[in-house]
């Protein structure tokens, strides 16, 4: 056992949207704090502090958490992503997911869309085809004042429609031949 | 808020529960998925002197079947566990709550034995567990001991927990033939605490109905399958029994009511489907 005092600086080293980073933070630093404070991720927005209200939401090892539920400690050695890391692989400034944010007005203030982009982002992966009702679902972890949700609901099921016609078309195309 | 200061261990083996245990005493608190203890942390409603994180524990983290239950070990999350292709058929009351817990973002972080440990009334495991009369490994240094829901449960958010003791696993009865299984919730929103939940376990003999977010743990009641002609009655007493209490929210017997009706819709749907 080598535990981590509560008043000594620890260097945590984890890979922050495919970039290794470090930082030092003692053990009550939360994930969220050393995001934005620590590494710069201020992507990372901090709204209740307990896990309620989602805007925190980050992946960790492609899966979504609240980052203010988390020790900055426990994410050391793990991957995290965040909405800077959103559009890394992606040709165009903005991902699927995020271009029909924009096209559907799915956010307002904007201060709970990054948790929203980055817990779609891991559900899409999941469920590739969700109905609304699933996509409501998905959405009660996560509070937005501003849009009453129906935008977001829209934009969702837009990316879904999108991806899914795509890989509707390749399919058929693999089948033709073609 | 910020939390206070405590000093945190990671617990990669079994052997550095026990070594906290030693050095912090009961000031330490064993740290699963978070998602309970890191909000009242956060809170300072707890301010442990040492947080032992047990989620990267590998001898912790496991999941089968074995001896008729579906065993969860502590560093296991309750995603894991729903989406379990088995699951429907392994434990149906468990496929049937999941959805009722808390959020997806939540889910995909918290585990099924913290759950367990945290005790909240409301809570869907430990109502499920009690429902199902399944049982807690608690594991210490000098051994295991194996105790069933109803005496692991003790009241709100507390358990028969000891110092120097986790929780190892915990073991749900799988499905048994010829029962069936039920479960309903009202909250005020989707995925918030329960007013009222619900779980019916209906056997060929008899039919229980163990209630959460009422009294300060689950409470079960069972009848013989008789009872249908005097459900309503039945239902009425276990109600009061309950000692339902208000808050800010819900009255009193607003909770009561919630028991009569869904209590009655839930166990007149299982009786009827069984005799068919």
């Amino acid at each position: 056992m080598k535990p981590y005092r509560s008043d000594a600086l620890q260097t945590i080293g984890l890979i922050l949207n495919g970039r290794e980073r470090s930082a030092r933070a003692t053990p009550r630093m939360l994930l969220s704090d050393f995001l934005r404070h620590a590494l710069g991720a201020t992507g990372v927005h901090v709204g209740c502090e307990h896990g309620v209200c989602g805007a925190c939401t980050v992946q960790v090892d492609g899966v979504p958490a609240r980052s203010c539920l988390m020790l900055a400690v426990q994410a050391e050695g793990r991957s995290i992503e965040t909405v800077e890391g959103l559009n890394r692989d992606c040709a165009v400034e903005l991902t699927d997911l995020q271009q029909a944010f924009k096209d559907h007005h799915a956010l307002q203030c904007g201060f709970c869309t990054a948790g929203i982009l980055m817990s779609s982002d891991a559900y899409l992966r999941q469920e590739p085809c969700p109905d609304e009702a699933q996509l409501r679902d998905m959405l009660s972890g996560h509070l937005c004042r501003c849009t009453g949700y129906t935008n977001i609901v829209q934009a969702l099921q837009a990316v879904v429609a999108q991806r899914n016609g795509i890989k509707k078309e390749e399919d058929e195309n693999v089948r033709s031949g073609s | 808020m910020k939390p206070s200061a405590f000093d945190y261990v990671r617990a990669d083996r079994v052997q550095d529960i026990f070594d906290a245990f030693g050095h912090y005493g009961a000031e330490a608190r064993i740290l699963a998925g978070g998602q309970s203890l890191m909000a009242m942390v956060n809170y300072r409603l707890a301010r442990p002197k040492a947080l032992v994180d047990i989620s990267r524990c590998a001898e912790l983290d496991y999941m089968h079947v074995r001896d008729g239950h579906l065993v969860v070990g502590a560093a296991v999350t309750q995603a894991r566990v729903q989406q379990r292709e088995a699951l429907a058929r392994e434990v149906p009351l468990l496929h049937l709550a999941f959805p009722y817990i808390s959020h997806f973002q939540i889910r995909s972080r918290g585990t099924v034995c913290g759950s367990i440990a945290h005790a909240d009334p409301s809570a869907e495991l430990p109502l499920c567990l009690a429902a199902l009369q399944g049982s807690v490994v608690l594991r210490s240094k000098s051994g295991r001991r194996t105790l069933a829901a109803d005496a692991f449960f003790t009241g709100m958010l507390m358990t028969a927990i000891e110092d120097g003791e986790f929780i190892e696993e915990v073991r749900f009865p799988l499905a048994a033939e010829g029962h069936r299984y039920r479960f309903d919730e009202v909250a005020l929103r989707r995925g918030d605490f329960a007013i009222v939940s619900l779980a019916v376990v209906a056997s060929a003999s008899d039919v229980a109905l163990t209630i959460g977010g009422v009294a300060d743990r689950p409470v079960t009641r069972r009848w013989p399958r008789s009872v249908a002609g005097d459900l309503p009655a039945a239902l009425a007493a276990f109600a009061w029994d309950l000692q339902a209490q208000s808050d800010p929210h819900v009255s009193a017997a607003y909770r009561r009511h919630l028991v009569r009706t869904l209590g009655q819709r839930l166990i007149t749907e299982v009786l009827d489907e069984t005799v068919s």
